[in-house]
């Protein structure tokens, strides 16, 4: 069949297997089967490069890999919204079981329950994270499930406007209005300074740390909101809720976060997980994948995908959101993180990776021309209001081997957002700080 | 069996007349075995208007949603709270303790366009 | 089934203890660094967090615990999986390979883009794959799922309609076979879903799309082939009615392991599509992600794209590769710019079987499921009884009515034999439907073996029913509660009080 020799590895299919098949089903060639399409387009041109075997594949690809600069090799100090942190050996080895790689969505409970039990840990640690009642499967990433929680918010409280803080990432409110333009629902960018929301306001969306890596007054928040009617929203970093009050603590209604940090890395920006939690009362509500304890014929306790009424497959266009998957296997390098770091673990890393951006920001300070936008308390990353522009800055680094923090220029002047985490060695953090002072002197 | 003294919709719901201007509505028997096991009923709320022949609430069960329709117009005096809280009662007793709510008839000629129990057999013959 | 002694139902409930009831006080899971920089002051307690609840288990507990859960999973690696609409075809071990190489996996999504040039050459060249297997020239690999892809899609078609004025086109045609994806999209993108019904070989009905289009139509959602395995014969005359009456034509790439090599959507008139990486191009579906569904568009939704795409730019031997946001995006679908782990997965796969194994792949794929279906064809109702793309709809139909067996029983008796089922239930217009998707990686002897199954269990329908009422028979759990998981929803683990 093949002109060219090339066998693929992936097809068992010979020619003798497809002519018995060919004779069973009682055609003279496999052209035949595709009569259905317009004779026009039968034959379209397919101008792909030939085959490489696997040893050519990984050759290719190491190539196309060490041309990127790679954290590690490069003193990395950009958060933003994906974070660094240690990954132990287990989560990746257990992670990658082909049990939980190669299996499909738990539909057939009887045959995924290890699917569906790590779902339902996922769904425990995340709702003990956040301290709220509830969490579901897993959503795309922290940015698309805040997006629905506001979406969520609406079919709760009803209104059409939805307000969100200004200190909120700008990257998060570009796809907020990605997911509510078309819906014709309106956003409010305020200040916390005057929390007065518009009539027909569905919900607040506030970031926990904030974008600039500052602490929010939630309590004082919630209460304003809430006063008004309004549903809270919120988006918590997730070491920052192992350190600091979680949302369930000031009485947040719905929460986002982005799971990343939780053990996985930092890829480029993706496959991430979004995490998503709610009070009890809105489950109804929930987008996305959730896992329900039941028990079976012979009374033995298992898991199943449940309250489905609300998905896609069932109620189609009426659904509370397109959503498919969970992000399952993303979900489950969480879990493993969560598990092994358990309670103290969590707590060590929250801490350690406050001491490291403390102790940057510290150096950064007394470095002449510098100087910090102190905003209150800030848990791993801050914003360093540089001399000269950011990007200028940020290319002398990399001379060094160092890339620097974020250029957040457009929103403060000659604004920097620099972020550190565990994985900065004291070395690497000061190497940046005598960096950013020789980029200047 | 649908018992003969109540009055039937074609959207499955019956209808007991209580007094001249009140009811209490439920689904047949019928509706609630096409639905399997009834897991969540969504109603409206006591006091809320309702429309005759339109939609009022939602039933489901674990893979299905259907629609409710109310089979009268009139305000809605009493919701059944022991559904809301266990809605196998639909399946277990759907002419009796699996009532859904109890209206107060705007209109109670309307109860002429319903069905009687002869009626609403043939109409289910007829759909097969 | 021999029954089981206390201490082996000791054995049994210990797999199944959560992570929270293993917890001992003082045990650890990891080996944590120190701390190398000075103490800094920390906040006051008023605003830090109090004890959290989470487990403590040691690291052999966890791996014991999660090891012993995945063996209770049925996966490609172990069983044969013909889920319909899924294509649960084999997943090459070497794309992980390649993903998993630390030049890939540690690159931060915000680094300089001259930091990042092996990354956005993969990305550029994958878009031009995709571009040169569909046929459409614009791609972007922002959405992160198909339903994702679709989103985008839609967002797409409705900037279009807007900034020519068109604001009366709301109404969407959706073919009652389709995915439940589309009408939800549909709804999330701001417009109105008209259902379209299928004719009596399962095409889309002309006369019913004829009738449904007007001013105010937007778009139709078609998924090609169908989610009854078919090629719409009228495929031609569908788009042009559609595109005739000003709407856009919407692709779903769910089965373009049907098409590969074979037609191409660009090349039949389509204006967007998706492709599922996770489906055609083996992203593995972990258990239900991650996916990755970039968006393709023809030349009139070009300039929509959602950001970021990758441009290239070349100067003699040196290229440039950059993240650019095309003139009118309709925005971002995600913080970052997709899935990039999923698409080093799909670029491997592309990258090992290029020109010649992929325009092989539908060949095979078509001619193993029309195999399937000459050989079960008398065995189980054929609902539409013609030549199939990837996948056949079979349906139990009669072994229902005359045994009161239903598909949901065929498709747990499966499992007895190590078999996953296929897809229940879908399409909603198949009443009592199996959806078998054996894809073009499983062997004849595999195929054969299935069939075989196939035919036992429908000579077991008649003889000995209770043997498929009662299956599973030799799985973890038994058949679930679903009603009382929906009744009592109990989402996660808490502490006995």
């Amino acid at each position: 069949m093949d002109s060219h020799g090339f066998v693929s590895p992936y097809s068992p299919n010979t020619d003798s297997d497809r002519r018995e098949m060919l004779d069973a089903i009682g055609v003279d060639s496999v052209e035949e089967l595709f009569e259905d399409i317009p004779e026009a387009y039968r034959h379209p041109p397919l101008n792909l490069p030939p085959p490489k075997s696997e040893m050519e594949l990984l050759r290719y690809a190491e190539e196309l890999a060490s041309m990127n600069g790679v954290p590690g090799d490069y003193a990395c100090f950009l958060g933003a919204g994906s974070y660094r942190h240690y990954v132990p050996a287990i989560v990746r080895q257990l992670t990658s079981r082909s049990e939980y790689v190669t299996s499909y969505t738990p539909y057939q409970p009887e045959v995924s329950q290890g699917t569906l039990q790590t779902e339902f840990e996922f769904q425990t640690l995340c709702a003990q994270l956040t301290g709220m009642d509830v969490a579901n499967a897993g959503m795309y990433d922290g940015a698309t499930s805040l997006a629905e929680g506001a979406l969520m918010a609406v079919r709760v409280n009803g209104g059409r406007r939805i307000a969100v803080l200004d200190s909120v990432s700008p990257r998060y409110v570009e796809v907020l209005e990605t997911y509510t333009k078309s819906q014709g629902i309106e956003i409010d960018i305020i200040s916390a300074d005057n929390l007065t929301l518009a009539d027909d306001t569905a919900c607040l969306l506030a970031q926990q740390p904030n974008f600039y890596g500052y602490l929010e007054d939630m309590q004082a928040i919630a209460d304003k909101v809430h006063e008004q009617d309004a549903l809270f929203v919120v988006y918590a970093d997730p070491f920052a809720m192992a350190l600091f009050k979680p949302p369930g603590e000031y009485d947040a209604d719905i929460v986002a976060s982005e799971g990343q940090a939780l053990g996985v890395a930092p890829t480029f920006g993706g496959p991430y997980v979004g995490i998503f939690a709610c009070k009890q009362q809105y489950i109804r509500q929930m987008p996305g994948r959730i896992v329900g304890r039941t028990v079976d014929s012979d009374g033995k306790i298992g898991y199943v995908l449940t309250l489905q009424t609300r998905e896609q497959h069932i109620r189609r266009e009426r659904a509370t959101s397109n959503i498919c998957t969970s992000v399952a296997l993303i979900a489950l390098m969480s879990t493993v993180f969560m598990a092994a770091n358990g309670k103290k673990g969590m707590r060590h890393l929250a801490e350690l990776t406050y001491h490291k951006a403390h102790y940057l920001a510290s150096l950064i300070e007394r470095i002449p021309g510098y100087s910090l936008r102190m905003d209150g308390t800030f848990f791993q990353e801050f914003v360093v209001e540089c001399p000269i522009s950011p990007s200028e800055i940020n290319d002398k680094l990399l001379s060094q081997k160092i890339i620097g923090g974020l250029d957040v220029s457009d929103m403060v002047p000659n604004g920097m957002l620099v972020c550190a985490t565990e994985v900065n060695s004291r070395e690497e953090i000061e190497a940046f700080a005598h960096a950013l002072a020789e980029a200047v002197a | 069996m649908n018992p003969a003294e109540l009055k039937y919709s074609e959207e499955h719901e019956w209808v007991q007349v209580e007094s001249e201007t009140v009811v209490l509505v439920g689904i047949t028997e019928f509706a609630a075995e096409s639905l399997g096991d009834v897991v969540y009923v969504d109603l409206p709320e006591v006091d809320a208007n309702v429309g005759q022949f339109e939609k009022m609430g939602e039933i489901e069960s674990v893979k299905a949603v259907s629609d409710l329709y109310s089979p009268v117009s009139g305000k809605i005096t009493e919701r059944n709270e022991q559904v809301l809280d266990n809605p196998q009662l639909v399946n277990d007793a759907p002419f009796e303790g699996g009532w859904l709510i109890r209206v107060l008839l705007d209109d109670p000629s309307q109860l002429d366009k319903l069905m009687s129990a002869d009626q609403y057999e043939s109409f289910l013959a007829s759909q097969d | 089934m021999a029954t089981k002694n206390p201490l082996q139902l000791k054995y049994e409930e210990s797999r199944r203890r959560l992570l929270m009831d293993r917890s001992v006080p003082g045990r650890m899971g990891v080996s944590l660094p120190p701390n190398d920089v000075p103490e800094q002051p920390m906040p006051g307690s008023d605003i830090l967090r109090n004890e959290m609840d989470f487990p403590e288990v040691t690291e052999g507990e966890i791996v014991r615990y999660f090891s012993q859960l995945s063996q209770f999973n049925f996966s490609i690696d172990h069983n044969f999986y013909p889920l319909g609409s899924c294509t649960m075809k084999y997943n090459p071990k070497v794309n992980d390979e390649v993903a998993g190489l630390r030049g890939f996996t540690d690159i931060h999504p915000l680094q300089p883009e001259s930091t990042v040039q092996g990354a956005l050459k993969l990305m550029w060249e994958l878009q031009e794959y995709l571009a040169e297997i569909t046929g459409m020239p614009g791609v972007s690999l922002a959405p992160m799922a198909g339903a994702d892809g679709e989103l985008a899609g839609m967002l797409m078609a409705r900037a279009y309609h807007l900034e020519r004025g068109d604001t009366q086109r709301t109404k969407v045609l959706i073919p009652d076979s389709a995915h439940g994806t589309n009408p939800a999209t549909a709804t999330m993108s701001g417009f109105e879903v008209v259902t379209l019904p299928s004719d009596a070989r399962g095409d889309t009905d002309l006369d019913a799309l004829r009738n449904s289009v007007g001013d105010d139509l937007a778009g139709l959602m078609i998924t090609l082939p169908s989610t009854l395995g078919l090629f719409d014969s009228n495929i031609d005359q569908v788009v042009k009615i559609v595109r005739d009456a000003g709407g856009i034509v919407y692709g779903d790439g769910a089965n373009l392991n049907a098409l590969l090599g074979r037609v191409r959507m660009g090349d039949l008139g389509f204006d967007v599509m998706h492709s599922n990486l996770h489906k055609t191009f083996t992203q593995p579906h972990g258990g239900g992600g991650p996916g990755s569904g970039p968006v393709l568009v023809g030349p009139r939704l070009l300039p929509y794209l959602p950001t970021p795409w990758v441009t290239r730019r070349a100067d003699g031997e040196d290229e440039t590769f950059s993240f650019t946001t095309p003139e009118k995006s309709i925005g971002r679908m995600a913080a970052f710019h997709g899935n990039f782990g999923a698409l080093v997965r799909a670029y491997a796969y592309i990258s090992t079987l290029g020109k010649e194994g992929i325009a092989a792949i539908s060949d095979d794929a078509v001619l193993n499921a029309n195999y399937v279906m000459s050989q079960l064809k008398d065995d189980y109702d054929l609902p539409y009884d013609r030549v199939c793309m990837h996948e056949v709809v079979l349906s139990a139909r009669t072994l229902k009515r005359q045994h009161g067996v239903s598909a949901l029983d065929v498709a747990k008796r499966l499992i007895d034999y190590g078999i996953h089922p296929p897809t229940m239930y879908f399409p909603l217009i198949v009443e009592e439907a199996l959806m078998v998707e054996p894809t073009e990686t499983e062997s004849k002897e595999t195929l054969d073996y299935f069939i075989e199954v196939m035919k036992t269990i429908a000579r077991e329908a008649r003889d000995e029913p209770s043997l498929l009422h009662d299956a599973p028979h030799d799985t973890p759990n038994s058949r679930l509660d679903e009603a009382r998981a929906a009744r009592q929803p109990d989402l996660r683990w808490r502490r006995q009080t």
